[in-house]
Parts: C-alpha cells; sequence; structure tokens
C-alpha cells in the first residue's frame, strides 16, 4: 500500500481505445500520464472480439486484443505509465484529484480524464445470476468452444450479436438469434451476413422471460411481444449480446450524469462539471460506440487536458507543469484556478 | 512456489491427492480473462507458498477432467480441498477478491 506524495500531472482511468489514445496524446505532449488500465478488464471491450474489421488503417482486420497491444504498446513508446490497477474510489473535486485502486496505492493528479468505457447489459433475470457461467455468458469467444454441436440462443439484434452468432457457429449445431424486435439494428454487412448463414435462425419479437435448467441451461422462455404468447426454446447456451451500460458508478454524486448514467460533457469539448476532469468514449457517447469514435475523442481529453493544466501552469506562474519532476505546490493550486474564473 | 501445470493423466495425484487445497485455473489461449488473471495467479502462488497449489489446466488438452467438472465458461478458477470441490469461481477477478477467496478456504482449513 503506497500513498503517492508526488502529484502526477495526469491520471487516465480506463484503457480502451478511449484511454490509451488519451494517453498517447498525453505522453506525447510531455504529460508523463498514469494509465490506470484495470486488472482484469484491460484493453476494454475489444479484448473479447475475434477480428475488427472496421478500424480505420487495417484493410486486412485487426484482432481486437492485437489492436489493443499495439495501443498500449504505442502509449507506453512515448512515456505512459500504465498500471494493471482498478480505481476503486475517485475523489474529483478540487485541485488536486485522488483515485484510489485496488492494490490499496493513492494516485493524486491535476487532472484526470474518464475513460472507463461500458460494461456488458444483462437481462436482469434471476435465472441469468443463477446459471451465469453454467451456460449463460457474455463473451462468445472464451466459451464458445464448450459448446460444441449444441443449440446456443444468442439473444440481441445490434452488431455485437450478429458477431457473436456468426462467431458461435463455428462450434454449435444450430445458432438462435432472439430479437425482441422484428427487425435488426445490426449494420447491413453483419446482418446480411447473419441472414446467410445456413446454421442461423431468427426467432423475431421474442423477449427472455426465464432460462431453464437445474445446474445449467436447459432452455430459454420466450414471450411474443406481439401476441403475449410464451413458449420453450430449448437451448444448451445461452449468450446475451444485447449491449452496454456505462460504467459510471464510482462517479454518481460528484459528475454530472445523464438519466442512463453516461457522463456529461460541455457542448462538443471532453470537460465534465468539474474543472480538470475530461471524459470520452463509451463513457460519455450514447450514440455511435465504436472503437474509433471513442479513440477520437480520447485525443480531444489529452487536448482538452494539455490545455487545462498549461493555463493552469501559467495562471500559477510556473514555467511549465509538463514533465517537471517536482510538483508545484498543491496549495498554490486554489489560488490558480480562482484566477483562471476571474 | 510457481503455479503447477495439471493435465488429465496427473489431476488426480496432483490435485485430488494434494495434502494442501490446491485452486485449479481452468484455462485456455484464445480466452483474453483468462490470461489477465494468468500474472495474478503467479502472484498468489508465490505470496501464499506452501499453504495453497495454484494449478493450471488447459481445458483445450484437457476435455476429459474440463467435462468432468462441466466446465462451459472460462476461466473458472476451482478450489479442491481433500479431494472436494470446495469453491467454484466463474469469471477473472482482480487480486484483493481472490485473496479474500483464498483466506475463506484456508479459514476452513487449518
Amino acid at each position: 500500500m503506497t500513498e503517492q506524495q508526488t502529484v502526477e500531472n495526469l491520471i487516465i482511468v480506463g484503457s480502451g481505445p478511449a484511454g490509451y489514445t488519451a494517453a498517447i496524446y498525453a505522453a506525447r505532449a510531455g504529460l508523463a500520464p498514469v494509465v490506470l488500465a484495470g486488472s482484469v478488464t484491460a484493453g476494454g471491450a475489444l479484448m473479447n472480439t475475434t477480428e475488427v474489421e472496421n478500424f480505420p488503417g487495417f484493410p486486412e482486420g485487426v484482432m481486437g486484443p492485437d489492436l489493443m497491444e499495439s495501443l498500449r504498446a504505442q502509449a507506453e513508446r512515448f512515456g505512459a505509465r500504465v498500471e494493471w490497477d482498478d480505481a476503486t474510489s475517485l475523489d474529483l473535486a478540487g485541485p488536486v484529484k485522488t483515485v484510489v485502486t485496488g492494490n490499496g496505492d493513492t494516485y493524486r493528479a491535476r487532472a484526470v480524464i474518464l475513460a472507463t468505457g461500458s460494461a456488458y447489459r444483462e437481462l436482469g433475470l434471476d435465472d441469468e445470476k443463477r446459471l451465469s457461467g453454467r451456460g449463460v455468458s457474455w463473451c462468445a469467444t472464451c466459451d464458445g468452444f464448450f459448446f460444441r454441436d449444441q443449440h446456443i440462443a444468442v439473444i440481441g439484434g445490434g452488431d455485437s450479436a450478429m458477431e457473436e452468432a456468426t462467431f458461435l457457429t463455428r462450434f454449435a449445431e444450430k445458432v438462435t438469434i432472439v430479437h425482441r424486435r422484428d427487425e435488426l439494428r445490426a449494420s447491413k454487412i453483419m446482418a446480411d451476413r447473419a441472414h446467410n448463414d445456413p446454421k442461423i435462425e431468427f426467432a423475431w419479437n421474442s423477449e427472455v422471460t426465464g432460462i431453464g435448467g437445474e445446474s445449467k441451461v436447459e432452455s430459454v422462455t420466450l414471450r411474443d411481444t406481439v401476441t403475449g404468447e410464451e413458449r420453450v426454446l430449448p437451448a444448451t447456451g445461452l449468450f446475451v449480446a444485447i449491449g452496454h451500460e456505462p460504467r459510471s458508478e464510482l462517479l454518481a454524486g460528484q459528475i454530472d450524469l445523464d438519466d442512463e448514467g453516461y457522463v456529461q460533457v460541455v457542448g462538443r469539448t471532453t470537460a465534465t462539471n468539474l474543472p480538470g476532469v475530461f471524459a470520452c468514449g463509451d463513457l460519455v457517447d450514447h450514440t455511435y460506440r465504436q472503437a474509433i469514435t471513442a479513440a477520437g475523442s480520447g485525443c480531444s481529453a489529452a487536448l482538452d487536458a494539455q490545455r487545462y493544466l498549461t493555463e493552469l501552469a501559467d495562471a500559477a506562474g510556473l514555467e511549465g507543469l509538463a514533465g517537471t519532476p517536482e510538483a508545484p505546490n498543491p496549495d498554490e493550486l486554489p489560488e490558480a484556478l480562482a484566477e483562471l474564473r476571474a | 512456489m510457481a503455479t503447477v501445470p495439471v493435465t488429465d493423466a496427473t489431476f488426480r495425484t496432483e490435485v485430488l491427492e494434494s495434502d494442501v487445497p490446491v485452486l485449479v485455473d481452468f484455462w485456455a489461449t484464445w480466452c483474453g480473462p483468462c490470461r489477465q488473471v494468468a500474472p495474478i495467479l503467479e502472484e498468489l502462488s508465490e505470496e501464499y507458498g506452501d499453504r495453497i497449489k495454484i494449478a493450471k489446466l488447459d481445458t483445450d488438452a484437457n476435455p476429459e477432467t474440463t467435462g468432468a467438472y462441466g466446465i462451459v465458461s472460462i476461466p473458472t478458477l476451482n478450489v479442491y480441498v481433500g479431494g472436494e470441490l470446495q469453491k467454484s469461481i466463474v469469471g477473472a477477478r482482480p487480486k484483493r477478491a481472490l485473496t479474500e477467496e483464498i483466506d475463506a478456504v484456508l479459514a476452513t482449513t487449518v
């Protein structure tokens, strides 16, 4: 357990495309950012995908984990310091922000970039919790292997669901995509791929109301959203791909969130309601939620943070904050902030 | 001590007949979260020394044991004490959570 005495320029919480891109830009600006990458979730959502075909710059596609590895290496090359640790509490008001981690370390910094992304959404059923890891899964690439020659149900109608379903046809005898509407949200190319796959069937207008099985999944109970009729679909695997929810649990009460838990930012910047705190990626984005849009916003966050730190340094009459080993006296900062806002 | 690999062939002697509790990591090369929890297990293995054995079973190469324990989601961390399955943890967890789980098992076996 270490109590950090130095005050860093910048802490980046999160290690998906947003976090690492922010780290690359911040590092190149000489800010020596600390990246709290997470202990078991490092790399973000793309760690659980196989080929990523739509990230610009990779005409042959790229494996999700490989892309994240490259982003990390690029950030580290310029001086970002990646810690495989989770932020467990944050104190973001005030000129010096504090982040406490799972390993018991405390980091302090003048600026923080929040890039914690989103976590998979659960159906919210008791059966789902009960059978989690016993036939209910959210990671097709991890668990598909164990469902060889079985009938798998994939819940969802977006690109993630199509990708999971298509991936699972490598193992499954049959995959049924269960969607509560009669039209997919997925991109045309992904929807076509699913439609054209002989192993994939569709259960339209269907909502999951229960999962059957004592010690492992044996069936899925579906309710027709139009007629209200219930039916039981025999399946021994259930992969849930119904979207994501922003990881903002640690921020409530200090950072302004919208009704759905996404962080609110000022206009087209990455600034939050707290000075020196910026947010980017799927933590903010309702609409696009792509790796490339996340990466773009990570860059914006780093530039916003850099500008903020430079203004702070100017206001405090310092040569510069960037890369200086001795941190300015934190007691001087409140004055600097007051001057900035005067 | 470091983690030890176990196979279908060595599971009985290494795990079921072990004098100390054994935590078995059911993993596979393609599984991202498995890779992320691996260094944590190495650290725990050193920290706990002789009090617990941490073993790794490659589910791809060892279908018998994998099937016998109904593993369908990885990583799964199973804790065996005196040949019996005491606890099953499905999914990667941070170090602190795993420490708590292991301490809980050791508390009952001392």
